[in-house]
């Protein structure tokens, strides 16, 4: 195919195949890790994304499945940059991919974020994403990826995930 | 590129790089499980600050050597070619790394771990706030990206240094003990070093001297509630900045740079 007549909106859209390999309910629009997208002549493509965090193992991976999904859809000379500043905050994040994090059970970062800062033994009130509870406490700050915080609610004892303020 | 500027990254990336290693031996040793997952969680963080830091020397480097400058760093091992964060991570040799030698002691039980982690912490956090606003974009960057992830590693380690601290009696005597182990390396965090000082003449980089107030309070509080006494002054050790360094470093790297030294230039 020729990729003379896509435009950027239409790469947005098509890089909503790429998931994130270790939250794989969501893509990478849904992270909002995507800045920018440069299409400068006839089958040539920049993408500017950002990681979440400064060592996070699925920003590699991530780079490598953009670069496979735009070359299947026919571009020939692609680049991806990596932008760090402005530093990506969960407020990026889409209210599709909120929805998501719910239904897959990981809670979703909070809209109003409490304790962005270095103040001591501050607990934010997480929403259990399995029984809806506000009963809910925090285990570790530290959960299986950079990304999440590990929680327990006190009304159905389920342990889940925090997609933690940042 | 001034050869000060380029110590002055390779300063930032060591110590994030060292203590990012030396928090990663916890991997699978944790105490518990969700505290080896918190650790090794801080020890990627780290990493992933210290690869920036390099990647953005290498580029100096690469771009100062492509224009033929006199003023380029020597690096030794004799690489050649395009320098690149692999190989200053893994090709410098032991008096070659900047790191402070707080960075470098070993981790011995989870209590000295946990205040090195503070004692680092709370100086990151302060030298990044004042970083975000240099004068060099792509270090405001990494400083601006990373103070995020310090404050976490921040309010994690204190946290842990007031629990164990007013804990138990056992806690509280290691606690104690990790305190007079690591003081007398916290003297150097402050202590510039002509590269740091050309690095703040030049608006790219902080003077530490300047951080040493807000540091000492922030200190002096968590340790009030955690019931340790703020230690007297002794006398500090230094050197690490300008490559003298402890034994412990050579063992870091040994085990850090075998494949890349045994297999040059293996990848998985």
């Amino acid at each position: 195919m020729t990729t003379d007549q896509i435009n950027k909106e239409a790469v947005y859209k098509y890089l909503e195949r790429v998931n994130d390999p270790e939250v794989p309910v969501l893509n990478v629009i849904d992270l909002g890790i995507v800045r920018d997208v440069i299409l400068p002549n006839e089958g040539e493509i920049e993408v500017v994304i950002t990681p979440t965090y400064s060592g996070c193992p699925a920003m590699d991976v991530i780079t490598m499945n953009i670069r496979i999904a735009l070359s299947m859809w026919g571009f020939k000379k692609i680049k991806i940059t990596q932008a760090l500043s402005p530093a990506w905050t969960t407020d990026w994040m889409s209210e599709a991919g909120k929805q998501k994090l719910k239904d897959y059970g990981i809670a979703p970062p909070t809209p109003k974020q409490q304790v962005c800062n270095e103040n001591l033994f501050a607990e934010e009130a997480i929403q259990c994403p399995h029984c809806n509870s506000w009963h809910t406490h925090r285990v570790s700050e530290f959960g299986s990826t950079a990304c999440k915080a590990l929680y327990v609610c006190d009304d159905c004892k389920e342990p889940f995930d925090y997609f933690k303020c940042h | 590129m001034e050869k000060e500027c380029i110590d002055y990254l390779l300063h930032l990336a060591d110590d994030s790089l060292i203590l990012g290693h030396r928090n990663s031996e916890w991997c699978g040793h944790g105490p518990v499980l969700e505290q080896d997952i918190a650790i090794t969680n801080i020890a990627l963080d780290l990493i992933g600050q210290a690869r920036n830091f390099y990647q953005y020397a290498a580029q100096l480097i690469n771009g100062s050597q492509n224009a033929g400058s006199s003023k380029t760093p020597p690096l030794d091992g004799g690489f050649g070619g395009e320098v690149s964060e692999d190989t200053l991570a893994y090709l410098r040799d032991r008096h070659e790394f900047k790191n402070c030698l707080l960075t470098e002691q070993p981790n011995d039980d989870w209590a000295k771990t946990i205040l090195r982690q503070f004692l680092f912490s709370s100086y990151q956090y302060f030298l990044y706030e004042e970083l975000q606003g240099s004068s060099t974009p792509q270090i405001a960057a990494i400083a601006e990206k990373s103070l995020k992830e310090v404050t976490y590693h921040l309010r994690w380690s204190s946290e842990w240094v007031i629990r164990l601290g007013d804990g138990t009696k056992e806690s509280h005597q290691k606690m104690m003990s990790a305190v007079e182990e690591l003081w007398k390396y916290t003297g150097e965090l402050f202590e510039a070093t002509g590269y740091e000082l050309q690095a703040a003449s030049e608006n790219m980089g902080v003077d530490p001297s300047s951080l040493k107030t807000k540091w000492e309070q922030k200190v002096k509080n968590v340790f009030r509630e955690a019931t340790l006494p703020y230690p007297d002054k002794v006398s500090m050790k230094t050197g690490g900045k300008q490559g003298d360094h402890s034994e412990y470093l050579s063992h870091i790297l040994a085990d850090l740079q075998f494949m890349q030294r045994a297999y040059p230039n293996s990848e998985w």
